[in-house]
């Protein structure tokens, strides 16, 4: 079973004790505006968590791994994630 | 941005809430993920991204300013896929924002 953002909002609502409707929206605004840090191209640090950096990826020639062809991927902007040292040491607090 | 930031901008947002509570519910949103991989269990917010814990094989390797080899233990290591409205947005707004 996988965690959803509904599992979090029961979370939040058992919490703060806000109804679920306002515990379901505040949790909304929290991703949106780390949708839209992103967007901006801002990298986001979340302490004990991890950090979000959008980084540009410049043109290269890539192969359908299919036929074989060369074919051109654009410049593109990317997000990626590297987790907090204090992520990993929670993950592997139990033998993994 | 950072977590503090984070915070304020949605308190800014969210005027009928303090932001202590705001505070609250940001830590337990980051709480729960991190229980969630503790736990190794798969992360999905529709729209941002999901988490994987992935198990790496324990390995020989070695110290890259010594050269000696030492033993690196089996250990899980999180993983991140961006979703597609965010891959999506990021990359509509490159030519709008530099990052450098």
């Amino acid at each position: 079973m996988a965690m959803t953002k509904a599992n979090i909002v029961e979370e939040v609502y058992k919490k703060v004790g806000f109804s679920k409707s306002q515990a379901a929206e505040i949790v909304e605004t929290v991703f949106e505006t780390m949708k839209l840090v992103l967007e901006r191209g801002e990298k986001l640090k979340i302490s004990g968590f991890g950090n979000f950096t959008p980084r540009d990826k410049k043109t290269r020639v890539g192969r359908n791994p299919k036929t074989g062809e060369a074919i051109e991927i654009a410049a593109r902007r990317v997000v990626t994630f590297k987790a907090s040292p204090v992520l990993k040491v929670k993950m592997n607090e139990q033998a993994p | 941005m950072t977590k503090s930031q984070l915070i304020e901008t949605v308190a800014s947002k969210i005027q009928t809430v303090s932001k202590k509570d705001i505070e609250v519910i940001v830590d337990t949103i980051f709480n729960c993920m991190t229980d969630s991989l503790t736990r190794d269990e798969r992360i999905e917010i529709r729209g941002f991204g999901s988490f994987v814990s992935k198990v790496r094989e324990a390995r020989e390797g070695r110290n890259p300013k010594t050269g000696e080899k030492v033993f690196v233990p089996k250990k899980r290591t999180p993983f991140f896929t961006v979703g597609k409205e965010l891959k999506e947005r990021v990359d509509l707004k490159k030519d709008l924002n530099s990052n450098s």
